[in-house]
């Protein structure tokens, strides 16, 4: 899926789609939604990734990746950090947030269903292992600057739910 | 080099610093997982601002020798213009807690205001960073209620922590010549616009968690200025060591 905010020349896409995010490895960047520009012009791909949480340290490593996957390819590819437009949750693709839940991530919200799952308002957050929405929330933050953590009161099971940001 | 948007831009980003740097101290030593992680990740969000305030203000500064690691480890305690609130100690989580607390309304408060920035830069890390310090803000209003409408103990020593550190808040507003002049430009926020809003957003959830709003009007100030307290220099010590035994380090 191609984003009105995204200029991806459609020749890169399979290559930048070979690239994972080092934390939620099942999920490509492409799905992800951080790339934002990728041009090739005399020789040199120029890529334009935008960090999902400004202290992401996934960025770096993403970055080493893009270029790595391009040498591959026989590419040289140069890599910039830009902020503007900022990352929403929106630009996790559909195949994206199905791959977040078979991870055993729960996909995020809108920014009013968020609001209420995470002030404890509404029951909503569906268990990825039961599917059960009978869960509750343990922390606010969880492994990473951009989940929570949930507990399933069905099955017992604690997993992640991905936070809205927008 | 514009003197006043180098300034202006370590102003802001040395809060964070700092603060972050406070946080990072947590890691480990949270009094929960939950709130270890929370703290842990709260400093993580506040580097990544600061990275990008800091790798802006090294280009405003003509100094080509000037990079975000620069900026951050090598200057000497008189050149960190952060607030006296955020240096404060983690004497106890009520503390850890209120500080934050008090920290974010302003956070959040500021950056809405630096979102129309007419410097394209400094308004898009806003924009950026409202998304992450309304996450920050729901976290600690959410723990001031749940330690001040708590058990007895709780809330003793969050309401000392409230007393403690009101005299910090003050400052926030307080605005340096580099502010002024950013304001006058269009670049800076008029903090002072700010202040009856952010007094009422802290006074809210004070009333909630059943505590009394403190009437003090003693304030604190020096830290926008380069005069900090005495814990100072602990913090720059333990955040400078390996870069300056390490030279040249990179994050």
């Amino acid at each position: 899926m191609i984003l009105e905010t995204q200029n991806i020349q459609p020749h890169l896409i399979s290559i930048l789609e070979g690239v994972s995010d080092p934390e939620i490895p099942v999920l490509s960047i492409m799905d992800m939604g951080v790339v934002r520009e990728a041009i090739e012009q005399n020789g040199i791909v120029r890529v334009k990734i935008t960090p999902t949480y400004s202290g992401c340290p996934a960025m770096d490593v993403i970055g080493d990746d893009i270029v790595s996957a391009f040498a591959k390819a026989g590419k040289t590819a140069k890599i910039q950090l830009v902020l503007a437009p900022a990352w929403t949750t929106d630009w996790i693709t559909p195949r994206g947030r199905e791959a977040l839940e078979k991870y055993g991530i729960a996909a995020p919200l809108s920014p009013e269903a968020d609001k209420e799952a995470l002030l404890g308002n509404k029951k909503i957050v569906k268990c990825t292992n039961c599917g059960s929405t009978e869960t509750h929330l343990v922390s606010q933050f969880g492994s990473t600057a951009c989940k929570a953590l949930f507990k399933c009161d069905t099955c017992q099971e604690p997993f992640d739910y991905f936070k809205c940001l927008k | 080099m514009n003197k006043d948007l180098y300034n202006y831009i370590i102003g802001i980003a040395d809060n964070s610093l700092i603060l972050g740097q406070r946080l990072g101290e947590l890691c480990g030593h949270g009094p929960s997982l939950e709130t270890d992680i929370a703290g842990t990740n709260i400093s993580l969000d506040l580097f990544g601002q600061v990275r990008s305030y800091f790798h802006y203000a090294a280009q405003v500064s003509g100094d080509e020798n000037a990079t975000e690691d620069t900026l951050a480890f090598l200057r000497i305690e008189r050149e960190y213009k952060n607030v006296l609130l955020v240096e404060q100690p983690n004497t106890d989580f009520a503390y850890t807690i209120v500080r934050q607390f008090y920290f974010d309304a302003f956070h959040l408060l500021f950056l809405k205001a630096l979102e129309t920035s007419k410097d394209e830069t400094l308004a898009a890390i806003a924009k950026k960073s409202i998304k992450e310090v309304s996450y920050h803000w729901r976290f600690s209003s959410d723990w001031v209620r749940r330690l001040g409408d708590g058990t007895e103990e709780s809330h003793t020593r969050v309401l000392e922590a409230v007393n403690e550190l009101w005299m910090y808040t003050d400052e926030l507003f307080h605005q340096t010549e580099a502010d002024k002049a950013m304001i006058v430009q269009g670049v800076g926020v008029d903090t002072l616009a700010l202040k009856e809003t952010y007094y009422k957003m802290i006074g809210d959830v004070l009333e909630e968690a059943t505590l009394p709003i403190p009437e003090s009007k003693y304030w604190h100030k020096g830290g926008k200025q380069g005069i900090h307290t005495e814990h100072m220099g602990y913090i720059l010590s333990d955040m400078q060591y390996m870069q300056r035994t390490y030279p040249n380090m990179e994050w």
